[in-house]
């Protein structure tokens, strides 16, 4: 299976490597560079690279490369999928994934990378037992480490491996018994010239901050599970109950995990909560061009809408532009030509606009296509599909929990099209 | 013998590691002189005073130093004598980097690496599973060879280890043993088919991925597994679950008939898939009774849907290829919904995921039909995502949905990206040609981009133009004009020579325009690319055939050009075209020919897709990926004509119980499971309850999926019908068997011969039983005569077996159903009660079935009660 990792930096450097099996040298990443180059921009890079005698899988996060170095037939996605869970567990450790923190935690990443596979096979992914085992680095155990010489390494063998529920660590204890499920849904669509639309649905996951004592047994119901057309579990979701009852019932792992994600079926119309009133144009003499536009809401069920901003890749001609917003700030960068706009909260009484000029490269034609507006946004307490969450027990344990439930929409990938 | 090897091993090892340390510390010193010239090595040399402090922190600070230098690849091979002898260390942590230095560099240093073998040999013996599991997992990594005996010893104790955890490394370390010495292959298949025969799920997954890379042909070792591995199969975590499914996809595509019927070969819009036409045939000719599905095939099928829903792409993919691959096609529908959803995945799960979905939806559209939306392109997209995405909706599209996708077409036409706009193009002539009502329109709409401004654009619509065209000549002069005209403006050589190729091709259509066309040619030939010259050639050859009155001075000049150019490609066609068509007295018979030669009807090229011809790889692979066969491709078989004997998959538990079920660890683990999840109290079910999981755990598998019931019903009568009365007496005998097995365990004695004698007890006493025991039989076996006399009876044996399964579930999940009795689950009412009091309510209902004379439900009885007692 895996033969090696290699992390590779956006210019270029490796600065760690891990062999699982023999030492492979770090020159086969050489075909990795080759492929980078002829790939223009970092995200084509393909996934998959044959070399004469390996193969290189990789993935691309956080401006790093994490190839992994393969030599026989194997899923890709099999690879592909547990490069980006050592991804999410360099994050869960340090919370962010950078190379800094990576070369300043070296020994902690190489300490987890060799729990995480034996000879290039998964052995221990689920983060519960990683932490069991490697206990992440905060200050105060530094700080703790350097006066008593105690280690970072769990003195305790992990008994999570060895039970029934390996996703929950063993013997947790909390004074403040408290679960959190957040309901976030993401609207993807996409907003013809005309402000119809084209596509558009709506993608959910519920994420969870579960700290309990012990080993709670939990059951979430919802008003209208019917919604959900698809699903995804954590492993720790009874697949049965939900087919019979569509209860999601678990035993949750120890913190953060993502419990669950769901696709909206497409048959209920999506409320598209915000609309773009555009009006670009580029006049074939001048080498000027209008650019205006206004964001304002739409379907919203009262609430308001938050975090605006607005992207939009400019096309090549077009050199710079002069704008004035009616509320937050817009950068325009010259080089990559993305426009950005920082617009906030809306106000309905008050349109938020951006309005003015854009100089264009003299004598070049004019752009046949108006830029794609990218928009991001957020409202707060509103599932737009209108899931609801009935009522959330635990059984088996004696105390109380304090248990909270957050809804939030929030844009997708969503697209105007002008 | 072993413990006498292994002490003897051990002592050896001791006498070598003292002796190779005096070897070490001898060494250090004068290394120690250097350092005072090199930096470096003197760096080094305070590293090794370090490591030989007498204070861990100073060790420990050390131990980081070195991993730190190993991680960014500087070499730290020197100090592996000062490592090494820390293997012992008491702190944890140091231990742990120790053991990463080692195996990194004990390839290196063989004869130093010796010196820690023995504290892992002793580790081996620790009473702490994860010690032993640790050393094992260190000791095989360590790729020596010297110490393959030491390893293949550990193996096989770690192999029969009670802890599943020293189990699962014992799995591990056997590919890895098997890449350091392939000769042990055969003992190791040994152990092998030992594991496989686990029935812990923390091994399923690693002891199939050992069976995958040391012996994947020894399929015959699956057979008793099979059944089994696909009930462990939801429980597995998740990278064992796409080991297992790859390879049970394999499994299946031996062991089973297909499951296609002529029918659905229609659905493939013709094409055929897996095997040729005649193939296919030949066997339905065979095979005319109805098609019924091996109840082991359909038992696979149904146990990995579940995972469809898990959160591992690889899984969901593994599902998706295992339902193309074996199911019939008429379930295949359901991977559909979940493949989409990864598309929300990231770029590189996105990537995968959309080239199975562009291979399968060659094959069958009708699938991913409901979700064309889904692959709408976003300007976001990284190029790649986006040529896959387009290659997809051209797959899909069809007459319906034509007119809408080819509006969508229209804004990719005119994206940034305009390596993404020449692909839609290409797509759009690919449309064309697939969907006859619009070409027309499409070709009406290529013609519009070719005044588009972007050059890029302009080119790839002449190009498939060209393409077009040349599939219906006859009708489209003006385009051609128009063509003709843009070669004053457009630069690209391709969409040039394309031109130009068509003005050739219709030269006697165009006949005022093509001599004219030569003429500017003639003019600008010296300064054009090398493709547009030959098409230059072409044309002229052409025109001199067909229309030599004006043309022939025009030929000549160019032809004389071209013999004269710089490339020699040009020269020889040149030099071919010259005599080919210039009658002189040396031009041989070819010349007669020359029109027929240049204005033969040459076949329109075909727009396909690059997908077209991957189906032959298995979905999901890294060979489908690259469509090249990677090395370690397992090849999908055939399906057979004829199914192999499905008995071989039949299980006998003697001889398991006698191997595993005496681990109370491995026991006390079960019970602790069937806390937890309810499939497992199905396999735990099978497990106490019955031999043959297979069975007995599929039907409650059935009743826990609501609105299957007619499935199970169906799949109880298949077993009737495929297996024989003898087989299913002998297997009834089996059950009793294995009842009587439980008895005998539970006064302490597991003798075979025991078993044996019980076994030709209840034999006798069965066949001195009437027909109403034979219902019993199938009531616990889910097999024999399920006659349709008897259908009102076995519904009320599949009630009672309802009960009884949910009684199974009682004691383990009363804490969680007593609390849940109250808001929900009307369901699980019985759950409730106190056991005790359900058992008699059970034994009512069984009396009522009037079954209680025969033997084989006392026995069964009694197993229950045993059962519940232990719980």
């Amino acid at each position: 299976m895996i033969h090696s990792l290699f992390l590779i930096n956006s210019s270029g450097d490796i600065f760690l490597e891990k062999h699982w099996k023999s030492v492979v040298s770090r020159s086969v990443c050489d075909y990795f560079f080759e492929a980078q180059e002829r790939a223009t921009e970092a995200e084509n890079v393909p996934p998959v690279i044959p070399t004469p005698h390996h193969y290189l899988l990789s993935v691309y996060r956080h401006k790093i490369f994490f190839v992994a170095v393969i030599q026989t037939e194997v899923p890709p996605l099999f690879v592909i999928e547990f490069l980006h869970r050592v991804v999410d567990t360099f994050q869960d450790y340090f919370g962010v994934c950078s190379e800094p923190v990576i070369k300043d935690n070296v020994v902690v990443v190489y300490e987890v990378l060799e729990e995480m596979l034996d000879n290039g096979f998964p052995l221990a992914t689920e983060s519960n037992i990683l932490k069991e085992l490697i206990k992440p680095p905060t200050i105060l155990r530094t700080v703790v480490n350097t006066i008593t010489g105690s280690t970072n390494v769990g003195d305790q063998l992990p008994t999570g491996q060895l039970s029934v529920v390996p996703w929950r660590r063993t013997g947790v204890k909390y004074t403040n018994n408290e679960a959190y499920f957040d309901v976030i849904e993401e609207i993807d669509a996409i907003i013809d010239k005309s402000g119809s639309t084209i596509t558009a649905e709506i993608q959910g996951v519920i994420d969870a901050c579960v700290k309990l004592t012990g080993m709670p047994d939990l059951t979430l119901s919802f008003m209208n599970p019917r919604l959900l057309d698809d699903v995804s579990f954590h492993p720790c979701v009874r697949f049965k109950r939900w087919e019979s009852e569509r209860i999601l019932s678990f035993i949750p792992p120890d913190g953060n995990f993502r419990l669950l994600s769901y696709h909206v079926s497409a048959q209920n119309l999506v409320a598209i909560p915000v609309y773009v009133k555009h009006n670009i144009s580029f006049r074939d003499s001048s080498s000027h061009g209008r650019f205006e536009i206004t964001v304002g809401p739409k379907q919203t069920m009262g609430k308001t809408i938050e975090g605006v901003t607005v992207t939009s890749q400019m096309p090549k001609g077009v050199l710079n532009m002069s704008l004035t917003p009616s509320q937050g700030t817009h950068t325009f960068d010259p080089v990559t030509k993305m426009l950005s706009w920082d617009v906030g909260k809306i106000n309905p009484q008050k349109l938020p606009s951006l309005k003015g000029t854009m100089s264009l490269q003299a004598g070049a034609s004019k752009p046949d296509e108006n830029p794609t507006i990218n928009l991001q946004f957020k409202i707060q307490q509103l599932a737009i599909s209108g899931l609801k969450v009935n009522r959330l027990d635990m059984y088996g344990e004696k105390y109380k929990p304090f248990k909270g439930i957050k809804y939030m929409t929030k844009a997708g990938k969503f697209q105007v099209r002008t | 013998m072993s413990s006498n090897s292994f002490s003897y091993n051990e002592q050896s090892g001791g006498g070598e590691a003292t002796e190779l340390g005096q070897e070490a510390t001898s060494t250090i010193s004068p290394s120690g002189a250097f350092g005072l010239f090199s930096s470096d090595l003197k760096k080094n040399e305070d590293l090794k005073q370090m490591l030989e402090s007498n204070k861990d922190s100073a060790k420990l600070d050390a131990m980081k130093r070195i991993v730190g230098m190993i991680a960014k690849g500087k070499n730290a091979s020197e100090l592996f004598p000062a490592v090494v002898k820390n293997v012992a260390s008491k702190n944890i942590e140091i231990k742990k980097l120790v053991y990463v230095y080692l195996v990194r560099y004990a390839e290196e240093q063989q004869d130093l690496a010796l010196l820690s073998i023995s504290t892992f040999q002793r580790a081996l013996k620790d009473p702490n599973q994860l010690i032993r599991a640790s050393a094992l997992r260190v000791l095989s990594s360590i790729r020596v060879p010297i110490i393959v005996p030491i390893m293949m010893l550990a193996i096989k104790e770690a192999s029969a280890d009670l802890s599943p955890y020293v189990r699962k490394n014992a799995a591990h370390a056997i590919q890895k043993l098997y890449s350091l010495d392939p000769e042990q292959k055969e003992m190791l298949i040994e152990v092998i088919e030992k594991l496989l025969k686990d029935k812990s799920t923390l091994v399923a997954g690693s002891v199939v991925m050992a069976f995958e890379e040391v012996c994947p042909d020894r399929i015959d070792l699956i057979h008793k597994n099979y059944r089994k591995l696909c009930n462990l199969l939801v429980d597995v975590e998740e990278w064992g679950q796409v080991v297992i499914i790859h390879m049970l996809t394999r499994y299946a595509r031996t062991q089973f008939v297909s499951p296609w019927k002529e029918g659905d070969e229609l659905e493939d819009n013709g094409k055929n898939f897996y095997e040729s036409d005649d193939d296919q045939k030949e066997k339905t000719d065979k095979r005319k009774k109805p098609y019924t599905m091996d109840p082991d095939h359909r038992l696979l099928i149904r146990n990995t849907k579940p995972l469809l829903q898990s959160r591992n792409a690889a899984v969901v993919m593994a599902v998706a290829q295992l339902y193309w691959h074996i199911s019939p096609k008429s379930e295949a529908g359901i991977i559909s919904k979940s493949l989409v959803r990864l598309l929300r995945s990231n770029r590189e799960v996105q990537y995968i995921v959309l080239q199975n979905i562009a291979t399968m939806s060659i094959q069958r559209k009708g699938m991913f039909e409901p979700y064309l939306k889904s692959f709408y392109v976003r300007s976001t997209d990284p190029t790649m995502i986006k040529t896959l995405k387009l290659e997809i909706l051209t797959n899909l599209a069809n007459e319906a949905n034509i007119s809408i996708l080819l509006r969508e077409f229209q804004t990719y036409v005119k994206s940034q990206d305009k390596q993404f706009a020449a692909a839609t193009i290409q797509t759009i002539g690919r449309c064309a040609t697939n969907i006859l009502e619009v070409t027309d329109t499409c070709l009406n709409g290529l013609v519009c981009l070719l005044s588009n401004r972007d050059e890029i654009v302009v080119a790839e619509s002449v190009v498939v133009i060209k393409k077009l065209l040349q599939m219906q000549p006859a009708q489209h002069g003006e385009i051609i004009k128009h063509m003709a005209k843009l070669l004053d403006s457009i630069t690209v050589p391709v969409a040039r020579a394309s031109i130009l190729w068509l003005i050739g091709e219709n030269c006697e259509r165009v006949p005022k325009i093509a001599p004219d066309v030569l003429r500017k040619m003639a003019k600008s030939f010296t300064s054009e690319d090398d493709l547009v010259k030959l098409q230059i050639l072409n044309l002229g050859a052409k025109l001199y055939l067909t229309n030599s009155k004006q043309t022939k001075l025009l030929t000549q000049y160019i032809l004389n050009l071209g013999k004269y150019d710089q490339n020699y490609d040009i020269r020889d066609r040149t030099r071919f075209i010259r005599q080919l068509i210039v009658p002189n007295e040396k031009s041989g018979a070819l010349s007669k020919y020359a029109k027929k030669i240049f204005l033969a009807q040459k076949p329109a090229p075909l727009l396909e897709s690059p997908f077209k011809d991957r189906d032959h790889f298995q979905l999901g692979t890294l060979s489908h990926t690259l469509n090249i066969k990677a090395t370690g491709y397992l090849e999908l078989s055939n399906w057979p004509e004829v199914a192999p004997d499905p008995s071989v998959r039949n299980v006998e538990v003697i001889e398991l119980a006698k191997e595993w079920t005496p681990a109370g660890k491995a026991k006390q683990e079960n019970s602790a499971k069937k806390l937890y999840s309810e499939s497992e109290e199905e396999e735990d079910s099978s497990d106490s309850s019955s031999d043959s999981e297979s069975e007995s755990g599929s039907e409650s598998v059935e009743q826990g999926e609501s609105g299957e019931e007619g499935d199970s019903n169906e799949d109880s009568s298949e077993d009737s019908s495929s297996e024989q009365d003898s087989e299913s007496e002998r297997e009834s005998g089996l059950e009793n068997k294995r009842t009587a097995k439980r008895n005998s365990k539970a006064k302490g004695k597991s003798d075979s011969e025991d078993g044996e004698k019980e076994n030709e007890k209840s034999k006798t006493s069965r066949s001195s039983n009437d027909e109403s025991s034979s219902i019993e039989d199938s009531s616990s076996d889910s097999e024999s005569e399920s006659e349709p006399e008897s259908e009102s009876e076995s519904r009320r044996v599949t009630k009672e077996k309802e009960k009884k399964t949910k009684q199974d579930r009682t004691p383990l999940t009363k804490d969680v159903s007593l609390l849940d009795l109250d808001d929900f689950n009307p369901v699980s009412t019985p759950v409730a009660l106190p056991t005790p009091a359900l058992s008699p309510s059970l034994m009512a209902d069984l009396e009522g079935l009037n079954l209680s004379t025969s033997s084989s439900v006392i026995s069964e009885r009694k197993a229950l009660h045993l059962k519940l007692g232990k719980k």
